[in-house]
This record gives structure tokens, C-alpha cells and sequence, in this order.
């Protein structure tokens, strides 16, 4: 495996990651293209036209066609980019939500400063919270109601460790307790803000095992540096054992 | 820096009218005395807002490391701790953006110009423009007088989104009526200069004629007044969401360490945004056309032929002007946006590229077949379209939502947008410095010093900005205290090291500018500064320094466009000038 | 001082206004962002409600029908003031122009009590976001009455000195801060059925 991170964009474990990446890269050829063009024509000018003795500057009305041209050319490589890349891109992002059959479907509640994992257990199904239930001393940082509603008894609450099995699509319903957050995940080219009030889906598939950071993006306040979750992709059976290994941590019994 | 300003001003003592001091420095109502104002209070909070700057770059590059020299007076342990450093972010934005550049670029800069380049005496409203400069300044104490309020300075950034900015300390409602005085001066100040700009034109003075810093400065009055607006009613709404106890910004239900918040809820925390960032798109604008004005201006003097389609910049950056309205929302893709609302604004987000880049093309091409001279005024404006263009360029991948969903919130987004205003706004700014000095002072500046600070700032800026997009590209998030714990963030910590030695290049190239100013203001008035530019605009044709209250002994009147340069039998053809 | 600026009484020859009247223009375009802003915060709190309340079940309606009779009235009479100045008639101006505030301040007091009864029931800004919006808009429109008031009173009696000197300007200003006061009835009449009726 290359070096996870350098000076330009980091690996990429996502199956959605690859077009936005191209996408990325192409801009900046084509950034890089227009700046050296630009470049060369303006260090021309520089040296050819600078002010010395017997050099007069032109000033009869001039009307260049080229630049016209080139002007209409970057409007259609933006239309292109646009339409072609951008917008299925996001399409895919915001619609193509995997179904729950081939799914791992997981909440994440983000807060002052951690990221809390919220795994329905075997049922599938979560259980209800309720603020008032909230109590991060008894494991219980969502306020998961695990007394009253029988489907919470299973629940799995993982802080800022975030399991999930390779070359599975992973629903996360991303929700916030607090403040406004931004879920980022670099290698996975995964980035949404957590909106208090409001719960986001995002979706994802790894197609290679590690662990790698989650990243607070948005200013949550002063803590903001600190709200480091790590992201574990591992293989089904690994998952398996490690929910199994939660499970007795939790103190919960069987599903 | 009050010795300075009565050197500028000590001209002024030969002519017809006395008025006191008060009257004369301080409660003026000449644009020309409110400009200088404006600059000296912009120039002050701009190396305020570096300064902070420059310790929070210590901290980034060298985390949990003693700062050396102040780092004892700032904390017990000398390290700039998480509070300090949330608090430096909100105020550097707060004070380079409402304080520092847009002061400068159109308090300063405008105010002293517009009413020149236009041939008029004034203003429309003089008393309006001495109110506008104080309410100005009242919101700037505000601002620094929240340093000192318990909890510290706002910290919730520049952008003060709830529900953050909501249950931050007490200062943050300190930075909500600084904000409102800002927008009072700003909307103020914006409806006297498009009066002035449209009702005072010296005759002859067509709208096709006037100046491009001009144009630009018109078209930036009208951002200003439309879109500070929205910012005041949010900043109304966050006001009583603190203050008043309404829950605007704040739905139900919330948890804030470990307490449930008591207030009713039922609130949209994204309205905020929405009506935040209504203004602060367009405030964009507001810090890049002014100074696309003054390169306009800078270059076309020192090309010595017209502006190349001048006509095509004016619609350009009108254009421009509109459509900075309808793309605000491309800043908050991130927020949860469907496909068909972030269609709508990635498709203005590429159109309003066009403009821009046909204004870098005028420019460039107004270089073609002309006769440059590097004099430092040039330098500046020179310098900013490369850095404009890279600015501009950066913005592409970030105007896309598919590059944003990785680019978003990292340290690319930071480097794009200072590209733009630091590099870009700021290397113009002082080219407009340059450019102009002789004519507010009667003093000339000592070129190689000139050339030194010009050199030193390009790099430095580079240096800093430069490293900045690589950073991001690895995926660093911005806003981070000490992101030395992430991976993405070890692996570009040498680019961060650059950064902040550049930042130190930079401070030292800052120093050789104010050597320079010190110097220049104590040299004696020369004749040499009358127009030493040979420029047609018509500033150039008023008394150096223009005259108290009336600039002009004659009202000039107006025979030729703005930039006749070597059309006529004349090197240059002055625009008030008759017969050629 | 010698500073002479131009278009002061007399309108610009090309665009027909002096400055203060393009001035007020532009102003009023800002608030009208300004209130455009906070309507449309309303519409977005109201669609994003589950239980937004009918206005008239919480708001005194007749007394704020009473208030817009009263606003539009004060628009009238501001009318008549800047008329009687266009007819030469000082005296009259004082009148109109007495009347115009004398009817601002029966707004307030008309404000106040329903104020003072909201609170007396318990229901401050905090108490929903309906409440919220309500005092806001309608206080924000009440420190623009109260600046108009300022204003008008300034023109009332010692700004009217001016009529002896610069009559037109005198009359000119009458007129900028008579579109104003419309400005300030308009929201009103936006506000009144936004807030009390829908």
C-alpha cells in the first residue's frame, strides 16, 4: 500500500471516491494549463513591451478574436464538468442511498467533542432516545431509552470509534446533540455537516480494510481540534467479532 | 500615527478658511481628511488582525511550543491555548474582512478618490461621511473592547453560526452590536457614494467616461447597501436569540454539555447561514472590485494606451455585481442540500466565473503592444493578476459540490479565498498606495524601498498561501487548534514550518513599508508629485494636495474618456483638458 | 468654507431628483432588504413549524386594525404637510405636520398596551417563535416610527426655519422624510396581516 497521506490528495478507500477524484485532478491540469497559457502570454508582454528608449506603446483600437475564443471554450469545459461530472456526482451522493437489506445502517450523533456510533444491534432496528435519558456516565451518551423501548436493548454506542465491515455499503444517519459539526472523512471523500435539529443521510461503501481519521470540519468550538474519530474497516467476520466484543464490553446479553 | 496624519494634512493651513483642530482632523466633513481616517484606522486594524495572525501560525506550525517574546503575557504557560486560538480566528476574520480591507479598500481608497476622479468638491452628504467614518469607528471599539470581556472574544468564528455563536460568551453579543454599527456606517456610507457617483459628475462627465476605480466603486456601493441588510436582520434575530431568549436559531431538543437548553425551540439553525452568507458572498466582491479598480487604473497609466475594451469591463463587472446575489449558497453545500438546489447554484457559480476571468483577459491584453514601465505602483498591480488568476482558478473545484464534498472546510477553501484577498486585494491595495501617495501628500516615496516591500510581500504572501492549497489537498481540516494529531496533518507539517517563516518575511516586509511612509512624509513637498504618473484622470488635474473642502479652484470640465494615453498628438491627453 | 454641492434644493437636470430624494430612494431599498430579510425568515420559521399559531388566537386584532387606521391617517396628514408647503402655506404645514406626530405617538401608545398585555399574560419573545417574530418585526417597525418621529419633529419646528431661507430645500426635505414615513406605513401594512390575520 502507498504512503496513506502526502502533499496532494490522500488514498482513496471509497467506492464513490474515484470519480471525484479524477474530477479533482483534471480541474487542476486544466488550472495549470490556463495559468501556464496566461503565464507565458504575460511574461511576454512583460519583456517585449517594457518601457525603453525608442519604444512607443501602440494605441490604435484593437479587437483580438482569440481570447473570444478561449473565454467561450472555458464556458463550455465548465458546462461540460458541470452537467457531465458535477451533478451525477452529487446525484449519486445524495440519492443512490444503499437499501437496508445489503446495508449496515448506523446513526451517528455528533456532540461537544466526540462522535457517537450508533449501531441497531442484531434486530436491526433503533431503539428510541430521549434528551432527557442522556447520561454519558452509564454508557449512554444519546439518552438511548434501553428500559423502555425493547428494540434499544441490543443497541451498540461506540465514542469515536467507528467500525464497519469492507465492501459493504454503510447508511449513516448523521445527526448533532449540540452545535453544528461537519462529519469528514478524508480517504473515504466523505464530508457532511451534522445539523442540530436535522438528521442527514450518508452513504458509503470501503473497498480496502484500515484505519484512518474522522475529522471534525466544521468550527464546533473549542474543542473542535480534539473531535478525532477513527474510522475501522475491517472484514465481515472481524466486524463481527468486534460487535460481539462491544456487546460484552456494554454489559448486554445475546440478541 | 496622529503625527503622520498631521503631517499629510499641514498643507492645508495656507488657505482661505481656519477651522480648529477638532473641526479640521478629527470631526471633518472633507472626504478627503475622512479618507485618511478611514486608512490610518483600516491600516492599524490590519496589522492587528496579521499580528493575530501571526500567533496562531506559531501555534499551527509549532503546537503546544512556547510562543517566543509575548508568549508569556498572553498565558500562564506561554502556548497560545485552544480559547486564545478560537478567539484569534473569529476576530482575524472579523477585523481583516469589516475592518481592515473593506475600510480601506473603499473608506479609504473611495472616499478619498471617488469624489477626485469625478471632479467634485464633496460628497453628496459630508456630515452623512464624517457620521459613517465615527459609526465605523465606535463599531471597531466594540470589537476590541470584546478582548476584554469575561469568557474572551468571540470565538465562534468570523461566520458566528448558531447554535454555536448562540451559546457562546457574553462577548459574542458584543460582536452582534459591533456588526450592527459596521452596517449603519456601511449603508451610510454606500448611499452617499452612489449619490455622489451619480448626481455630481463634473459636466462632460458621461457615464462611459468615468474612471474604471469609479465604476467599480459604484458597483460596490450597491452590493454594499442591498446585501448588508440581511446580515443586520440576522444579526437582529441572533441578538434576541441571546439576549431575548427566543430560540430563531435554535431547534428543539438541544444537549449542550450534558444540560438541555431550556429555550422553546423550533428554530432553523440554517437560517443563519442563509442570511449570513446573502451578504458575505457579495462581500466578496466588495473586497476584490475595488481593487480591480485600482489595478485598472495603475496599469492602464503605466501601459500608456487605453484600457483594452473598456467598455466590455464596465458590463463585466455590473454583471459581476448581479450575479455575486444569487450564488450564496454554494458556501453551505455541505449543509444537507438536495440535487436540484445545489444545481441552481452550482450553475451561477460557474457563470459568475466568466466575468471575472474577462476582466483578468482586459487586463491582460491591455499589456499588448504596450510600453510598460515597472515603476512600483506597476509592480503591485502587476502582481495581482497572477495572483487573482490562481485565486480565481481555486475557486473551481470548490464551486463544483462533487470537488467540494472533499475540498470543503479544509485548508484549500482558506487558501482560495486569500488568494483572492491577500495576494490579490492587498497586493492592489498597495499598489493604490503607491499610485496615489504623491498626490495626498505632495511627497514622493523612496522607490527602492518601494521595490524592497513590493518584493518581499509577493513572496511572503506565496510563501504562506501558496503551501496553504497543499495542505487542504491532504485533507486537513480548517479551524484546528493542534491538528498535529491527525494523520493528514503530520504528513504536510514541513509545508506548515514554510508558512509560518514566510509569515515572518511577510512581517518584515510590512516594517521596510512603514520605514518608507516615516521617511517620505518628513521629505519636503516636491513638484515632481504633482503627476508623476502623467495620468488623465482627473485627480491629476487638481492642486497637489487637492484643496480643504473643494478640491478643485475651478470645477473642472470634462472633453475626453478616462485613459487617452498616446491617441492624440499628446503622450497623454488629461481628461479636463480642452484642445489637443 | 467655500464647498458648494450641487442638486441641494434644485433636482439634477438629467435624473430629475436633487440628492436627498435619490438618497431616501436608496436607503429605502436597503430596508426593504432589511424587512425582505425578516420576512422571509418568517416564512422559513413558519414552514419549518409544526405548531405556528393562527395570529389572531394570541394578537388583539381590532386594536391593531385601530393602529392601521391610525398609521394611514399620519400618512395622509404627512401628505397635506408637504401640499401646503407646495401651497405656500407655513401655517398650515405646522398643522399637518403637528398632526402627523401627534397620531405617531398614538401608534406607540396603542403599541404599548398591547405589549404590556402580552406580558402581563405571561407571553414574552421566548415564549414560542411566533412570539419571537412578532416583538421583533414589530419593534424593530417601532424604533422606525420612533426615528420618524425624531425626524419629523425636527422638521415640526426648528428645522422649519429653514423655510425662510431655502424654502425649496425645506420643501424637499419634507418630502424625503414623507417617503420615509410611507416606507414605515408600508410595513405596517405588510405586517399587520402577516402577523395578526394569517
Amino acid at each position: 500500500m502507498d504512503k496513506p497521506y502526502g502533499w496532494w490528495l490522500p488514498i482513496n478507500i471509497s467506492t464513490h471516491g474515484k470519480p471525484i477524484d479524477d474530477l479533482i485532478n483534471s480541474l487542476h491540469w486544466f488550472m495549470l494549463a490556463l495559468f501556464v497559457g496566461w503565464g507565458i502570454y504575460f511574461v511576454y508582454c512583460l519583456i517585449k513591451f517594457r518601457a525603453r528608449p525608442g519604444h512607443k506603446a501602440d494605441s490604435t483600437e484593437k479587437h483580438f478574436r482569440l481570447p473570444t475564443y478561449i473565454e467561450i471554450g472555458i464556458a463550455i469545459f465548465e458546462t461540460i464538468l458541470l452537467v457531465f461530472v458535477s451533478y451525477p456526482i452529487w446525484s449519486s451522493v445524495k440519492n443512490d442511498m444503499p437499501s437496508d437489506s445489503d446495508s449496515l445502517r448506523v446513526r451517528v450523533v455528533a456532540e461537544q467533542f466526540a462522535w457517537n456510533i450508533h449501531y441497531p444491534g442484531d434486530d436491526g432496528i433503533f431503539g428510541r432516545t430521549d434528551p432527557e435519558l442522556i447520561a454519558p456516565e452509564d454508557n449512554n451518551p444519546i439518552g438511548l431509552d434501553r428500559e423502555g423501548d425493547p428494540n434499544a436493548k441490543d443497541d451498540i454506542i461506540s465514542i469515536n470509534n467507528f467500525h464497519f465491515p469492507v465492501n459493504k455499503p454503510v447508511r449513516v444517519d448523521l445527526s448533532s446533540k449540540d452545535v453544528i459539526h461537519s462529519f469528514g472523512i478524508p480517504v473515504m471523500r466523505v464530508k457532511q455537516d451534522a445539523i442540530p435539529g436535522t438528521v442527514i443521510p450518508v452513504w458509503f461503501e470501503a473497498n480496502q480494510t484500515g484505519s484512518f481519521d474522522i475529522m471534525c470540519a466544521q468550527l464546533c468550538g473549542v474543542g473542535h481540534t480534539r473531535m478525532r474519530g477513527e474510522i475501522t474497516v475491517q472484514s465481515d467476520e472481524e466486524f463481527k467479532a468486534w460487535l460481539a466484543e462491544e456487546r460484552t464490553y456494554l454489559g448486554l446479553e445475546e440478541g | 500615527m496622529s503625527s503622520a496624519h498631521g503631517e499629510i494634512h499641514a498643507h492645508g493651513d495656507g488657505h482661505a478658511h481656519e477651522e480648529g483642530f477638532w473641526r479640521k482632523y478629527i470631526f471633518s466633513t472633507d472626504h478627503k481628511v475622512i479618507g485618511i481616517q478611514y486608512g490610518l484606522a483600516a491600516m492599524a486594524f490590519l496589522l492587528l488582525g496579521f499580528g493575530l495572525m501571526l500567533l496562531m501560525r506559531w501555534q499551527i506550525a509549532f503546537p503546544g511550543i512556547q510562543i517566543p517574546l509575548i508568549g508569556k503575557a498572553l498565558t500562564q504557560d506561554g502556548v497560545l491555548s485552544p480559547e486564545l486560538y478560537n478567539q484569534f480566528g473569529a476576530m482575524h476574520g472579523t477585523i481583516m474582512v469589516f475592518l481592515g480591507v473593506v475600510p480601506m479598500a473603499v473608506g479609504a481608497f473611495g472616499n478619498y478618490m471617488l469624489p477626485l476622479q469625478i471632479g467634485a468638491q464633496d460628497m453628496a452628504f459630508p456630515k452623512l461621511n464624517m457620521a459613517s467614518f465615527w459609526v465605523n469607528f465606535v463599531g471597531g471599539l466594540i470589537m476590541l473592547g470584546s478582548f476584554l470581556m469575561p469568557g474572551g472574544a468571540p470565538q465562534s468564528g468570523w461566520t458566528s453560526y448558531p447554535p454555536l455563536a448562540n451559546i457562546a460568551p457574553p462577548s459574542q453579543t458584543a460582536w452582534l452590536i459591533g456588526m450592527v454599527f459596521l452596517i449603519t456606517s456601511s449603508l451610510l456610507g454606500s448611499v452617499n457614494f452612489i449619490v455622489t457617483a451619480i448626481q455630481l459628475r463634473a459636466p462632460g462627465l458621461s457615464f462611459f467616461r468615468l474612471p474604471f476605480f469609479v465604476w467599480t466603486q459604484l458597483v460596490t456601493a450597491f452590493l454594499l447597501l442591498l446585501a448588508f441588510p440581511p446580515l443586520e436582520a440576522a444579526g437582529v434575530l441572533q441578538l434576541m436569540d441571546r439576549v431575548a431568549g427566543t430560540s430563531f436559531f435554535m431547534p428543539s431538543g438541544l444537549v449542550v454539555s450534558g444540560e438541555i437548553l431550556s429555550n422553546a425551540g423550533g428554530g432553523n439553525p440554517l437560517l443563519w447561514q442563509h442570511l449570513f452568507w446573502f451578504l458575505a458572498h457579495p462581500e466578496v466582491y466588495v473586497l476584490i472590485l475595488p481593487a480591480m479598480g485600482i489595478v485598472g487604473e495603475i496599469i492602464v497609466t503605466n501601459t500608456r494606451k487605453p484600457m483594452y475594451g473598456y467598455n466590455t469591463a464596465v458590463y463585466a463587472i455590473i454583471f459581476l455585481g448581479f450575479m455575486s446575489f444569487i450564488v450564496w449558497a454554494h458556501h453551505m453545500f455541505m449543509t444537507g442540500m438536495g440535487t436540484a438546489i445545489s444545481s441552481f447554484f452550482q450553475a451561477t457559480t460557474m457563470i459568475i466565473s466568466i466575468p471575472s476571468v474577462i476582466i483578468l483577459t482586459i487586463f491582460l491584453l491591455t499589456l499588448w503592444g504596450a510600453s510598460i514601465r515597472y515603476t512600483v505602483p506597476m509592480l503591485f498591480a502587476l502582481a495581482f493578476l497572477p495572483m487573482f488568476a490562481i485565486g480565481g482558478l481555486t475557486g473551481l473545484p470548490l464551486g463544483l459540490t462533487a470537488s467540494d464534498i472533499y475540498l470543503h472546510d479544509t485548508y484549500y477553501v482558506i487558501g482560495h479565498f486569500h488568494y483572492v484577498v491577500s495576494p490579490g486585494t492587498l497586493l492592489a491595495l498597495m499598489g493604490g498606495f503607491y499610485h496615489w501617495f504623491p498626490k495626498i501628500t505632495g511627497k514622493m516615496f523612496n522607490q527602492t524601498l518601494g521595490k524592497l516591500h513590493f518584493w518581499g510581500t509577493f513572496i511572503g504572501m506565496n510563501g504562506i498561501f501558496g503551501p496553504m492549497l497543499l495542505v487542504g489537498m491532504a485533507g486537513v481540516s480548517r479551524r484546528l487548534y493542534d491538528a498535529s494529531i491527525y494523520q493528514a496533518a503530520k504528513s504536510v507539517q514541513p509545508l506548515n514550518v514554510v508558512m509560518t517563516y514566510s509569515s515572518w518575511f511577510l512581517a518584515a516586509a510590512q516594517i521596510l513599508f512603514l520605514v518608507n511612509l516615516f521617511i517620505s512624509l518628513r521629505k519636503p513637498k516636491t513638484p515632481a508629485a504633482e503627476n508623476p504618473w502623467e495620468s488623465t484622470t482627473l485627480e491629476w488635474t487638481a492642486p497637489t494636495p487637492p484643496l480643504p473642502h473643494q478640491n478643485f479652484p475651478v470645477p473642472p470640465h470634462v472633453y475626453r474618456g478616462p485613459y487617452e494615453y498616446n491617441t492624440t498628438s499628446r503622450e497623454f491627453a488629461p481628461q479636463a483638458l480642452q484642445e489637443v | 468654507m467655500s464647498v458648494v454641492i450641487p442638486y441641494v434644493s434644485k433636482p439634477h437636470p438629467v435624473t430629475g431628483v436633487t440628492n436627498a430624494k435619490l438618497g431616501i430612494w436608496l436607503f429605502l431599498a436597503s430596508e426593504v432588504m432589511l424587512f425582505g430579510a425578516l420576512f422571509s425568515s418568517l416564512i422559513v420559521l413558519r414552514v419549518g413549524s409544526t405548531d405556528w399559531p393562527v395570529g389572531s388566537t394570541i394578537l388583539n386584532v381590532p386594536l391593531a386594525f385601530v393602529n392601521t387606521i391610525i398609521l394611514i391617517t399620519s400618512s395622509l396628514t404627512m401628505v397635506m404637510a408637504w401640499a401646503s408647503l407646495k401651497l405656500n402655506n407655513l401655517g398650515k404645514y405646522k398643522m399637518y405636520m403637528g398632526l402627523t406626530i401627534l397620531l405617531s405617538f398614538a401608534f406607540l401608545v396603542v403599541k404599548y398596551f398591547e405589549y404590556s398585555a402580552k406580558i402581563h399574560h405571561g407571553l414574552s419573545p421566548a415564549t414560542s417563535n411566533f412570539l419571537g417574530i412578532y416583538f421583533t418585526m414589530t419593534g424593530l417597525h417601532g424604533l422606525h416610527i420612533i426615528g420618524g418621529i425624531v425626524v419629523n419633529a425636527y422638521l415640526w419646528i426648528p428645522g422649519a426655519k429653514m423655510w425662510h431661507s431655502d424654502p425649496e430645500r425645506f420643501t424637499g426635505r419634507v418630502e424625503v422624510a414623507g417617503l420615509y414615513w410611507h416606507f414605515v406605513d408600508l410595513v405596517w401594512i405588510f405586517l399587520f396581516p402577516t402577523l395578526y390575520l394569517l
